[in-house]
């Protein structure tokens, strides 16, 4: 059986793709990467991570200039063929820009950028997520994090299982003082795609998941994608 | 040429009160006549005044300079290049250097932070070294001083600003707050970054032909004599003494201020990263301060070799600029290259790719000249441009601009102290250790730096191995050659107390030496490298110059000591104000941050206690008899720097940091924290609430026994003399610690045990201390409330 491929697309400006090659990698992926020109996702790419950054320098608005950028083409009709689809922080804010997750992120409720641990509990299975209420320890980097969305999308994301994931104190509770930046139900994670397939988040799971790095919480996301792609392959 | 070219359309004409607008004193006039045999042209007067200018020149300081130690066996490039490279085996090097970026950060401190933070990469990668961490170090003025507040969010937002956004980790940096900083902050950053040994690049125009290229951001009009304006006081009653252009910014004319652009940065990094791997460039240089000139002109005086740059050809995106405004335009994110012969469409072609604009501007010769031509009335940004048909404009010996600058030898007098002689009945005395304790590490100078480590990305890259709040950072960089991966873990920290400098220049220069490399061993890496950044007052005065020279000789003593050479550095002079209360000179600064190689990764060690059970030891004097002068608790109880100068025994601090590494390497050590401002006190409190995660946090019991008398005993507790650690080990390797000490015949004592949730600390004879881990790392969270 091939391995599972993952393609790290690049935007100009982006910056955390050591950490996410080398994440992708440690969980078993194949990994490649791909040019915001690009017009066509490497060949066999089961799963296409965006990452962090600041694409284009974050000017205008976070991601409003990548989601015109000639793969992002590519992007959407992987994810519309169920291709598995993963935007971290910078990631996070281009794929709702590209409208493959609802809502927006907007500028941290201090103002602040912000890098510091935060703690997330998983609020709807997935395939990046597979056991509800597991508690993970990563870290935040970012100064537009702010989930917002209508109160009636937020009552669909709710109602169709796609909060994957929130932001909670050590013991899992999720309170006012463990959201970092003022998100609508201290929402985390995203899932976005017809199977949820697409998932976007604010942590950075890619920094936490060696124990070098302080923790290996993050790494369970990436072997959770794998794992499940090996079985769809099977 | 024995007259000067011909004055370009635009042109002022030389008098006196241009000279002094300038900078260019009556005498350096006449050393540029001599030198060039006719007097210069308006342009070429520019070009003299930021060449000689005390930032480019280092005319004050250079003769003293030379008494620092900068060679050693791992040395590849010491002062004098964009940076310092060292080499840390297998075929890599560390590439650091520090720079300051002080007078703009005190006009509008976001704007001038961030390009200090873009120029100091740049100067980094311009060697082949891609960027791997950062720190800084800041000072600022009291914190009820009314523009503090705003001064520390501006600068602090303005360095996560660029440095977030290029994606180079900022993993610590040290703040300070003082009244002597009120009208004169200092913003210093430094980078490092890791590169091939066999692909490191060189600020030299070589091979008679090649082209010279020019990269980057377009140039405009923002930053003309911004090197002059780093090398000018602020204020001053005679409004003539200030720059002309100083006068056109307050008349809006235009701005010496640069306004860095990371996401461009993070561009030009890129693009040199794939021209670096290509094998395409001779040369290449970030154009920095005094931009194309100071570039192109350095280049050319290291390679001895002579350039011919046409201006008409250089991207622009002002209308009309004279070729004084596009030579000492100081517009950010560019970088001048020279290209291997027949290699310019390759590196046009890497710029395309990376969006940036790329020009062949000129080309290397042999004469030993400068030379420099522009069409006038030529604009190329102008509908219907006229033909080009340029002429000289400037036409200068590369020498007279760089080796042949001046170099002063100013008179010096000892410094009569701000705080007068120190009086033993001015002690400060503790009655209260817990009281004194809880205030301390709660004070701005010496609580948590969190606040501001949070607003930085310390994690970019996925290697930060010890975040920002232990002893110094630590990074894992992958080095990669042939297809393989090899890691290398390199340790960096940031020192200096003004402080005291001020009391004691030559010992407070090797305080801040040997407490930087401290950080260091305590984090388990060996201090390989140091670079260094000198920020003074006006250095015309006799008292400054005499701080700054003895300074550089207690940097020099420390480093011969410790044998760490000095790779690289900055001098910032001119950090005063003048103003309706008088002269308000800084505390002599001379900030250091070392790089250290941490050889295993198990190795490092952390300052935190981490285990019930552990021992803790002091390694070093616990009650020596110096310690209050320049202390916190001095300065807070007495209202101003003072006590008597403190002193600091190299050969114990030696014997110290050898035992410190040895006892990490041998993996004896559960904790190691050096004992710095706020004393053994405050270094234990730092112990039991500094881990990443409160709920790793312990406590410990301690027992002391102190002199009776109590200035004594406060100076034990709260005194600040160096040559200390405090570090903690298994209770198995509690021996083996104590002999190893006695071994090298440094002083160990027992303390006490780690465990429980608190810090209590009985005192023989005197009062205790009992307070949670909790309540001291709240306090310490609250220290920087008044910014935020």
């Amino acid at each position: 059986m091939p391995s599972s491929r993952a393609t790290v697309v690049i935007f100009p400006g982006l910056n955390a793709e050591t950490e996410m090659l080398r994440t992708l990698s440690l969980a078993g992926f194949e990994t490649t990467t791909a040019w915001h020109t690009d017009t066509e996702l490497p060949a066999r790419t089961d799963l296409v991570a965006v990452p962090g950054g600041f694409s284009y320098g974050d000017y205008l608005r976070c991601g409003a200039i990548a989601k015109v950028s000639p793969i992002v083409g590519a992007i959407r009709a992987h994810a519309e063929r169920g291709g598995f689809v993963l935007g971290v922080c910078n990631g996070f804010q281009i794929l709702t820009e590209c409208g493959l997750i609802p809502g927006a992120l907007t500028q941290n409720a201090h103002m602040r950028f912000e890098c510091k641990d935060v703690f997330v509990r998983v609020h709807a299975e997935g395939p990046f997520t597979p056991k509800l209420d597991t508690v993970w320890r990563m870290p935040i980097a970012h100064a537009e994090g702010r989930y917002q969305a209508t109160p009636e999308t937020l009552a669909r994301l709710e109602g169709e299982g796609r909060i994957a994931l929130v932001y909670c104190d050590a013991s899992g509770a999720v309170t006012d003082a463990a959201n970092p930046n003022g998100s609508l139900r201290s929402i985390a994670g995203v899932y976005g795609g017809a199977s949820k397939n697409v998932l976007g988040l604010m942590p950075h799971p890619e920094r936490m998941s060696e124990p070098a790095l302080g923790g290996t919480d993050g790494a369970r996301l990436f072997e959770a994608a794998f794992a499940h792609l090996g079985k769809r392959a099977a | 040429m024995s007259a000067p070219p011909a004055p370009f359309p635009g042109d002022r004409p030389i008098s006196p009160e241009l000279l002094r607008e300038h900078k260019v004193s009556d005498e350096e006039h006449a050393r540029i006549v001599a030198a060039l045999g006719r007097p210069p042209s308006y342009t070429e007067l520019g070009v003299f005044s930021v060449m000689w200018s005390e930032h480019c020149s280092y005319k004050s300081s250079r003769l003293h300079l030379r008494r620092l130690p900068t060679k050693g066996p791992k040395v590849i490039q010491g002062p004098g290049e964009n940076a310092g490279v060292v080499d840390i085996g297998d075929g890599f090097a560390a590439v650091f250097k520090m720079e300051s970026h002080n007078h703009p950060s005190f006009i509008e401190p976001y704007q001038g932070a961030a390009p200090g933070v873009g120029g100091i990469l740049r100067d980094v990668f311009t060697m082949g070294a891609r960027p791997i961490a950062g720190l800084n170090s800041l000072r600022f003025g009291r914190p009820d001083h009314p523009r503090t507040p705003e001064l520390v969010r501006g600068v602090v937002a303005g360095i996560g600003g660029y440095g977030n956004c290029i994606g180079v980790p900022t993993v610590g940096g040290e703040v300070q707050f003082d009244a002597a900083y009120d009208t004169n902050i200092l913003v210093n950053a430094f980078t490092c970054g890791v590169a091939r040994t066999d692909r490191i690049f060189y600020g030299r125009a070589a091979g008679l032909g090649n082209p010279i290229l020019y990269m980057g951001a377009k140039t405009g009009r923002d930053g003309i004599h911004g090197a002059t304006m780093a090398s000018d006081e602020f204020g001053g009653e005679d409004a003539k003494s200030e720059l002309a252009t100083a006068q056109s910014i307050k008349k809006g004319e235009r701005s010496t201020m640069q306004v860095g652009d990371p996401f461009m940065g993070k561009l030009l990094l890129e693009a040199c990263m794939e021209l670096f791997g290509a094998d395409v460039l001779e040369g290449i240089q970030d154009m920095g301060a005094a931009g194309l000139t100071s570039s192109s002109v350095e280049m050319a005086g290291r390679a001895g070799s002579g350039v011919e740059i046409d201006l008409d050809l250089v991207p622009r995106r002002a209308k009309h600029m004279l070729p004084y405004e596009i030579l000492l335009s100081e517009s950010q994110e560019r970088m001048l290259l020279v290209a291997k012969k027949g290699k310019e469409k390759d590196v046009i072609a890497i710029c395309k790719k990376w969006d940036l604009d790329c020009a062949v501007i000129g080309r290397v010769t042999d004469t030993g000249r400068w030379v420099v031509k522009a069409t006038p009335g030529y604009d190329p940004l102008a509908h219907a441009p006229a033909p080009r048909e340029a002429v000289v404009v400037c036409d200068l010996p590369v020498g007279a601009l760089t080796d042949d600058a001046p170099v002063y030898d100013r008179p010096r007098a000892p410094v009569t102290l701000r705080s007068g002689a120190p009086r033993p009945e001015d002690s400060p005395v503790s009655s209260d250790p817990q009281k004194d304790l809880l205030e301390l590490v709660g004070s701005p100078n010496l609580g948590s730096r969190q606040w501001i480590f949070r607003q930085y990305d310390h994690i970019v890259r996925g290697g930060t191995i010890v975040k920002p709040g232990s002893d110094a950072a630590v990074v894992r960089v992958p080095c990669e050659r042939d297809g393989k991966t090899l890691w290398k873990h390199l340790a960096f920290a940031v020192d200096c107390n003004g402080r005291y400098v001020e009391l004691a220049p030559e010992e407070g220069a090797k305080m801040a030496v040997a407490e930087v490399c401290r950080n260091l061993v305590c984090s388990g890496a060996e201090p390989i490298g140091i670079t260094d950044c000198l920020n003074f007052a006006n250095p015309e005065r006799p008292d400054v110059m005499d701080q700054l020279a003895r300074a550089i000789d207690g940097l020099a003593a420390a480093c011969n000591a410790l044998a760490v050479p000095i790779v690289s550095g900055n001098v910032s002079l001119y950090n005063e104000t003048t103003d309706a209360g008088g002269r308000r000179p800084i505390l002599p600064t001379p900030t250091v941050a070392a790089v250290g190689q941490v050889h295993e990764p198990e190795h490092v060690v952390t300052q935190w206690f981490k285990g019930d059970g552990d021992v803790v030891f002091l390694l070093g004097e616990i009650a020596p008899e110096r310690g209050l002068g320049g202390s916190e608790l001095w300065v807070r109880r007495r209202g101003a720097v003072g006590g008597p100068p403190p002193t600091i025994d190299l050969d114990a601090e030696v014997k110290l940091q050898k035992l410190v590494l040895s006892l990490a390497q041998a993996r004896l050590l559960a904790s190691a924290h050096d004992l710095a401002e706020g004393g053994l006190l405050v270094a234990l409190a730092e112990c039991t609430c500094t881990s990443s995660d409160a709920r790793d946090d312990r406590g410990a019991r301690v027992e002391l026994s102190l002199p009776a008398d109590p200035v004594l005993r406060t100076t034990a507790l709260f005194g600040e003399a160096p040559s200390r650690v405090l570090v903690s080990a298994r209770a198995s390797d509690a021996d083996a610690v104590a002999g190893r000490a006695r071994e090298m015949g440094v002083s160990c004592t027992r303390l006490g045990v780690v465990g429980g949730a608190r810090l209590a600390v009985e005192i023989a004879g005197g009062a205790s201390i009992d307070v949670s881990a909790a309540e001291l790392r709240d306090a310490r969270a609250r220290c920087l409330d008044f910014v935020s």
